[in-house]
């Protein structure tokens, strides 16, 4: 099960810790298909070439595989869609809940993969 | 000149706008905020569309994009739009406060979003116990006691919604009645979980990690009390995205640009379409002629020029 963006898409928890540990810069927006989740896919894409220092990622937040964000601590308080998180070298150091803009999002790029 | 027109907003009109505008072979860039699609991506299925059957306001959207970027627009999503210059002959906008791009005309796009109350807390609380989408967040809130604020038909149809997830639902409303439709009203007033507080309005979120209370002033006796509460979702309409035209296009008194017959404002030039503008009806299929209508004319100025 996947998400229908133009992204690539994280289908396994294994897969997810693979990619964490193998890739430097990583960001992750695990949600739906919907109006909440769907501007911060539209600017990850966007982004992508602009960032070619990170690995921009989705993951379907109703996938049972998707545990590793749903019950990430940094998410524990999260009532809201999309769960987005950042990770640097293996380790979760962002995590913000529901919509993000452009320059919501840039600025955590910025301070924790500049 | 960077580019001919641009277009500000992402949705059915801007988008259509950009796709007769860069099939003429204008040199067109689209400027977004939020989703590009706008409010059509909310939408889970669209069976009114002419010429489909039956689609997702996502799917749509992103035809659209596609066509659009194949005519040859530019689109620059997500961005913010921090100046906009719409006097003499080259206009600009201002990007995130870095990149300015020129244009010889602007269409503007801009659409509806929703409202926020704008009380203190409302920001800090967002993800965290304050929602304005009851599909994206509702199965969050399984047996939890939460606020709905609105009384329009969004309000008591999502207040309805919610109680498949919540132990009980309070919808708080500033007047004495709903604008709702009647149905929308009986279903809400029939509903053993929704109970209600009317002439009441929020004027204080408070929590430490996450939303824990809410502050609710009533509107008769100005007596305010506290209510422990897990959410709030907030459905309080739509307004027109016009704030930063105030003082550079004439607006009415709801905000909406002000058009002629050939949707052109009252700057030569800069021309409005879909759901910012004056209008009665606001439809996928009005704002797709509106954007048809915006380029078509924003083609004969620039080319009068």
């Amino acid at each position: 099960m996947v998400l229908g963006t133009n992204l690539k898409h994280i289908e396994t928890a294994a897969k997810h810790n693979e990619i964490i540990n193998s890739t430097e810069n990583v960001m992750v927006c695990c949600g739906r298909m919907g109006p909440m989740c769907l501007p911060v896919y539209d600017i990850m894409e966007d982004l992508e070439d602009e960032y070619t220092n990170v690995a921009f990622y989705d993951m379907l937040f109703d996938s049972p595989e998707a545990h590793v964000i749903r019950n990430a601590p940094e998410c524990s308080n999260f009532m809201g869609l999309p769960f987005t998180v950042y990770y640097k070298n293996g380790k979760l150091v962002k995590a913000t809940s529901s919509i993000q803009n452009r320059a919501q999002i840039t600025t955590i790029l910025d301070e924790y993969f500049s | 000149m960077d580019f001919d027109i641009i277009i500000v907003g992402g949705g059915p009109s801007g988008l259509t706008a950009g796709i007769y505008a860069s099939r003429a072979k204008a040199k067109v860039l689209i400027v977004n905020e939020g989703s590009i699609g706008g409010q059509m991506v909310l939408t889970h299925q669209i069976d009114n569309y002419p010429g489909v059957e039956s689609v997702s306001g996502y799917q749509l959207s992103k035809t659209m994009r596609q066509q659009a970027k194949t005519f040859g627009c530019t689109i620059k999503t997500g961005v913010t739009l921090t100046n906009i210059s719409l006097d003499g002959e080259v206009k600009s906008v201002e990007l995130d406060g870095k990149q300015t791009f020129t244009a010889k005309s602007i269409i503007i796009a801009t659409g509806g979003r929703s409202r926020n109350l704008n009380v203190k807390g409302e920001d800090e609380f967002k993800g965290k116990g304050i929602s304005y989408c009851a599909t994206c967040d509702g199965d969050f809130y399984r047996d939890m006691e939460i606020i709905v604020v609105g009384g329009g038909n969004s309000a008591l149809e999502e207040a309805v919604s919610l109680t498949k997830y919540a132990s009980k639902v309070t919808i708080v409303h500033q007047f004495d009645h709903f604008q709702g439709y009647q149905h929308a009203i009986d279903e809400a007033k029939a509903h053993s979980k929704i109970n209600f507080m009317l002439e009441s309005r929020i004027i204080e979120f408070i929590g430490t990690e996450k939303l824990e209370k809410v502050r609710i002033e009533s509107l008769n006796s100005g007596e305010i009390t506290e209510m422990s509460i897990s959410g709030v979702f907030i459905f309080i309409g739509y307004v027109p995205q016009t704030e930063f035209l105030k003082d550079k296009l004439e607006l009415n008194s709801w905000g909406e640009i002000v058009v002629d017959n050939n949707l052109q404002t009252n700057q030569k030039g800069v021309f409005a379409a879909g759901d910012a503008r004056v209008t009665r009806t606001r439809q996928i299929t009005t704002a797709v002629a509106d954007g048809t209508v915006a380029a078509l004319r924003a083609l004969d100025y620039i080319n009068q020029k």
